[in-house]
């Protein structure tokens, strides 16, 4: 039993099972592409797992973690820029020389994939995943242990084989006012058994106009006590079993991991699947899903939270070291500031970059070889590599890509994207949250290498819908009308300024990297306050959901009885062709057929049967009462057999009977005189048995005199049914 | 205690005939030889509860249940016996009595109660809480649902019967959702709100409504006063209350959105916050917080531990049940002290030769047993006379019943002045007050009564 293993972390996690020879190495599925498109533009040109997150790349923190907590098999699934990832695998010493770490890397390419769906699928294509392994996105960071987790779920799994996945989940409370975390997710609800942690209901993206949460109630028969929080958020770090990609497999449709996947199993009761939530508290997580969760999650990172994933000590590649200084200022070695330059708390300056006289920096990042001139404002920035930002520029709450030049006085404005080299004139202002580009926004045709799935298929509005196009088609962008009139009018902006959906613009803020505008809380707030008062009109509506209700419950037995005539008039039409010469056989056929479309009883056959043929027998018979009866012994007579065939029970008879007596009261009054003398022809014919008629005089007895009428009227008829049985007790 | 005590102790219920008749309205009904509003007197007693208001339905009935509270209860508790009409629901009993009530806080308790938590530790939190209305939830009771367990228990097995659905807070201590009546086999909706507010709601489905509720008075008297459709308090005050709990008063409109700090972007006028918060803030300074702004109330409960025994007696099973119960497995609550054998055996009662009285059994005073008499998990009450080769199991024979040879009773219930003729034998039967089984006849699963002259 050899106990040495390979290195600390990957030891602790993998060496827990000694028994367990069977047990393969820990594996994970690392998807190194989102599938969406919130970090359009700049994803056009670079992989999101690639976008440096306070100047690392995102991947190097998740395979870092990763390797960190035992993982000893790493898959990276590539799709967009699929070159790129693996270019940096190798770069970053991932993969390519053996055992320079202690997780091995694979790439895993293709592209095709859509969704993470697709990817899964791949993966299981490729038939390397055999044990437990955890799927994670290339764009999450955390520090948490993951040997509790693995642990939780192992024995789990060996009490309860369909318990395929387990989620982590981390406590955030949303924000009241926008209903968000401070990631920018929407909130979600989720409903957690709170022994087992099962996951019993899970709703992201929570529908406003939905103002209940509606739990089923088998959900509630299970589990006495569940807990229903929206103060969680999904790290998107799942635990999963080998089953789960064959699920992904033998479901086409699953494409997104927690709307198609999750849900599925969650409502799926026939597999019996099971998802567990583990909820960790004081170790970190969060994935990078937006531009807001990308400046939360630089600001936790400057701040330590995610320790041990921080500039000073993950090393990348050839980047210089990094030094923490007071105030979480990092600074790498070669660093050229000027004397009067302010660099306040919580940023991050990186190597080769020259900060010229009374610049201001404060809660930013900024990348290498950067050329900051003099008088710059720089608040809530991401500046990345290689830019040049002239003297008296002001740039806050901003994210400027790689080569980026901004002329002298230039302002930008909260929010602003501004893609790789993208040039920006001299005293130009670029409106907030404005997204420029040098590569035009795609329309629908050439947008298919980095398509998303979920987001164009549920019309949400965050993300560049292809269609409206309309300052894409001017190349050389200066076209800001109020902006030329204004000032300089000479330089403009060098690139495309993607347009937003007509809506974006309203929504921009939620996921923007600016902090949410005052104004925008106010009116939130109001919104609130008035949502306040609509809460207390709620209680003058308090009865709404159970009327609504009752009116469900008579629309139903509407419909039923809807339903009821319709078949009825569908027998009647089917009788009508066998009048026309049928055969009777194919006649049955045809009516249990009806019978089963519109899934009634055996009863209603027998009712509506008899309906047609006394309804034949009416057209039959023009006018006399004499005539009527004589034409209706004739039908009677002809279908006597067909009727047998459906009134088989007694219930069927008591049917026919009710049915010959609301045809009578109702639509066809004419066979009302006849009544008394009909009966003992249906009784002669064995259409009624005297089992059948007795039991419906007896069921009359104590119904309204107007419902007895019949009764009364086939009285002598019922007498002499009641003696003849009496006769036979005798005999007997 | 500034508490007043409302006691809802029924007329002559349907449910529980033959048990209950004219002379035995259901407060009446003995429960381990005492009435079952013993229980609650005596709870009330012992938490100092002393101003008591026992509303019966029907005159006779109130005329009943007062001359039995003033005798036992003389010098001991101040009990006020009101009659009100029948069938007016719970509510309309209090609506009834509303003048009546004068102090802060108002105890509401169904006369049918047979518990030992204490009513005094419900007031108690009611008034820590500062709440509108505190309401006791307990665990439901191992032997079943009472509610449930006359309606077939086929589906029991499979599932078990939800009397209430509630949501409460993470400290359990408000109550923030209640589904009760028919609407507990439905699919349960939660307000989203609600959830936003408070980030984490528990949903159970396993605790029950005990009918034991604090009330702020001047709360209860003006919902009773606007709400005048309102019936019962369990299905229509209660949830009302609880769905309402959380507006924010009239006056919190715009006036109050602006902050005195400035910039605090938490609005002050959401009570939603206030709960939300709760856990933050000290108890005390929540309270004050919520106090002050007025026009809001608080629900909140009270759970008893699992311990704690609680049942209602509403129907005949819950009353065979509960007989069972405080004989046996909550003996505690029965008062008497049990012998060696775990049974109580009155001293002035005659037991005859090779009689046998098994364990978890209780024999008033008075009673005779012939020879060869066998007594199992049973109740017997006063002066009955038993004669000889008797079995008697799982059953209640209330007083002066005579009871001849040979008979076998089982799973029974037998009321006063009962005669069972010579080897009768019942099986689950109730036998309604008078009636004479005859000899050797044989029942099962029947209710026994004398002939009721209505028209």
């Amino acid at each position: 039993m050899s106990k040495k293993s390979r290195g600390g972390g990957g030891g602790a996690a993998a060496g827990e099972d000694p028994e367990d020879l069977s047990r393969s190495p820990l594996q994970a599925v690392l998807l190194a592409d989102s599938f969406t498109l919130k970090f359009r533009p700049i994803t056009l040109e670079r992989p999101k797992v690639l976008l440096p997150l306070v100047n690392v790349p995102m991947i190097e923190y998740t395979l870092s973690w990763l390797e960190s907590a035992g993982v000893e098999e790493c898959f990276v699934f590539c799709c967009a820029h699929a070159q790129q990832v693996k270019e940096h695998l190798g770069k970053a010493g991932w993969t390519g020389k053996p055992a320079a770490r202690e997780m091995t890397v694979t790439a895993v390419e293709s592209h095709d994939a859509i969704s993470a769906g697709d990817a899964l699928r791949v993966m299981y294509g490729r038939g390397v995943i055999h044990g437990d392994f955890v799927l994670i996105s290339g764009d999450t960071i955390s520090n948490m242990n993951l040997k509790d987790a693995l642990q939780e779920h192992k024995d789990r799994r060996k009490k309860d084989p369909l318990a395929v996945m387990t989620m982590v989940i981390k406590h955030s409370k949303p924000s009241i006012l926008t209903n968000q975390t401070r990631l920018g997710n929407d909130e979600i609800v989720m409903a957690i058994d709170p022994e087992t942690k099962e996951l019993l209901y899970y709703e992201d993206r929570a529908d406003v106009s939905n103002l209940y949460v509606t739990i089923d109630k088998d959900i509630l028969a299970s589990n006495p006590t569940l807990q229903l929080r929206n103060n969680m958020e999904d790290c998107y770090i799942d635990i999963c079993s080998p089953e789960v990609l064959s699920l992904f497999t033998d479901n086409f449709d699953y494409q997104h991991l927690r709307r198609h996947f999750v849900k599925g199993l969650l409502v799926d009761d026939i597999m019996g699947y099971k998802i567990y939530t583990h909820e960790i508290r004081s170790s970190y997580a969060a994935r990078i899903d937006n531009f807001r969760s990308y400046d939360t999650v630089s600001k936790d990172i400057i701040q330590r939270w995610t320790y041990p994933m921080v500039p000073d000590v993950l090393s990348f590649g050839d980047r210089q070291e990094i030094k923490l200084h007071r105030q979480g200022i990092y600074k790498a070695s070669d660093v050229t500031l000027s004397h009067c330059a302010q660099i306040g708390a919580n940023s991050v300056v990186g190597n080769g970059t020259s900060v010229g006289e009374n610049c201001k920096v404060s809660n930013s990042v900024i990348g290498q070889g950067c050329n900051i001139g003099k008088n710059v404002l720089i608040h809530g920035s991401y500046i990345w590599d290689n830019v040049t930002i002239e003297d008296g520029c002001k740039v806050s709450n901003s994210l400027v890509c790689d080569g980026v030049h901004l002329g002298a006085g230039a302002i930008v404005e909260p929010g602003c994207i501004l893609s790789f080299k993208v040039e920006v004139g001299k005293n130009v202002v670029v409106p907030a949250y404005s997204k420029v580009a040098l590569l035009p926004q795609p329309s629908n045709e050439d947008s298919d290498e980095e398509l998303e799935y979920a987001d164009t298929n549920s019309g949400v509005t965050d993300s560049p819908p292809f269609s409206s196009m309309r300052s894409a088609d001017h190349p050389t962008v200066s076209d800001d009308d109020d902006l030329e009139a204004s000032e300089t009018g000479t330089c403009g902006v060098v690139g495309y300024v993607w347009e937003n959906v007509d809506a974006g613009i309203q929504e921009e803020w939620r996921q923007s990297i600016a902090p949410i505008p005052k104004d925008k809380l106010e009116e939130l707030q109001h919104a609130a306050s008035f949502d306040d008062d609509d809460d207390g009109s709620e209680d003058d509506f308090k009865n709404r959901p159970t009327v609504l209700d009752q009116d469900d419950d008579s629309d139903v037995s509407a419909v039923e009885d809807d339903d009821y005539s319709k078949f009825e008039k569908e027998v009647e039409e089917t009788f009508q062709r066998a009048l026309d010469g049928i055969h009777q056989d194919n006649l049955i056929l045809e009516i249990n057929a009806l019978r089963l479309s519109y899934s009634l009883q055996h009863a209603d056959c027998a009712g509506a049967l008899f309906h047609s043929v006394m309804r034949s027998a009416l057209v039959a018979a023009q006018s006399t009462n004499g005539n009527l009866l004589k034409t209706t012994a004739e039908a009677l007579g002809k279908w006597k057999d067909l009727l047998r065939n459906y009134t088989k029970s007694v219930d069927e008879e008591m049917e026919i009977l009710l049915k010959f007596e609301e045809m009578c009261q109702e639509n066809t009054k004419e066979f009302s005189p006849l009544f008394s003398k009909i009966l003992p022809y249906l009784y002669d014919k064995e259409v009624v048995s005297e089992d059948a008629i007795l039991r419906w005089a007896e069921e009359k007895e104590n119904a309204d005199e107007s419902d007895k009428v019949f009764v009364k009227q086939s009285e002598a008829f019922i007498q002499w049914l009641k003696e003849a049985e009496e006769e036979d007790e005798e005999e007997e | 205690m500034d508490f007043q005590v409302v006691v809802l102790a029924g007329g002559t219920s349907e449910k529980l005939s033959p048990l209950v008749s004219k002379d035995v309205p259901k407060a009446l009904l003995p429960v381990a030889n005492r009435p079952v509003l013993s229980y609650v007197l005596d709870l009330l007693e012992a938490s100092d509860l002393k101003d008591i208001i026992v509303v019966v339905e029907g005159q006779e009935a109130a005329r009943l249940v007062g001359a039995w509270a003033s005798s036992a209860y003389l010098d001991r508790l101040l009990v006020e016996v009101v009659a009100v009409p029948e069938d007016i629901g719970t509510a309309g009993a209090l609506r009834a009595i509303s003048k009546r009530l004068t102090a802060n806080d108002v105890l509401v308790i169904s006369g049918d109660l047979v518990t030992d938590v204490l009513p005094g530790a419900v007031a108690a939190t009611h008034r820590r809480n500062g709440a509108a209305v505190t309401a006791l939830l307990c665990s439901v009771p191992i032997s079943g649902p009472s509610d449930a367990a006359s309606s077939g228990g086929k589906d029991k097995a499979k599932k078990p019967t939800r009397l209430n659905i509630v949501g409460l807070d993470i400290t359990r201590q408000f109550l923030l959702h209640i589904v009760s009546g028919t609407d507990v086999e439905k699919d349960v909706r939660v307000y989203k709100r609600k959830i936003r507010a408070v980030g984490e709601m528990e949903i159970r489905s396993d605790l029950m409504d005990a009918h034991l509720y604090a009330f702020k008075r001047t709360t209860l008297q003006n919902i009773l006063e606007e709400k005048e459709s309102y019936r019962s308090i369990r299905l229509e005050v209660l949830p009302y209350l609880v769905r309402s709990q959380l507006k924010s008063s009239s006056s919190g409109g715009e006036g109050t959105t602006v902050d005195e700090t400035g910039d605090a972007t938490v609005p002050s006028n959401s009570h939603l916050q206030c709960l939300s918060q709760h856990r933050i803030l000290a108890p005390s300074a929540f309270k004050k917080d919520l106090l002050s702004s007025g026009g809001t109330y608080r629900c909140c409960v009270y759970i008893a531990t699992k311990s704690k025994y609680c049942h209602r007696l509403n129907s005949i099973q819950a009353y065979c049940d509960i007989n069972r119960d405080v004989v046996g497995d909550a003996s505690h609550l029965s008062g008497y002290s049990f012998s060696a054998q775990n049974n109580i055996i009155h001293p002035t009662s005659v037991l005859g030769s090779k009689t046998t009285i098994g364990p978890q059994c209780m024999l008033a005073e008075g009673s005779q047993l012939g020879d060869k008499c066998s007594v199992k998990r049973s109740v017997i009450g006063r002066h009955c006379r038993i004669g000889s080769n008797v079995k008697i199991v799982n059953s209640v024979v209330m007083n002066h019943v005579v009871i001849e040879d040979g008979c076998h009773i089982q799973g029974s219930v037998i009321c006063n002045n009962v005669q069972l003729q010579e080897r009768a034998v019942l099986k689950d039967c109730q036998v309604g007050a008078g009636y004479i089984v005859t000899a050797s006849s044989e029942h099962k699963a029947e209710s026994l009564s004398k002939k009721v002259e209505r028209f």
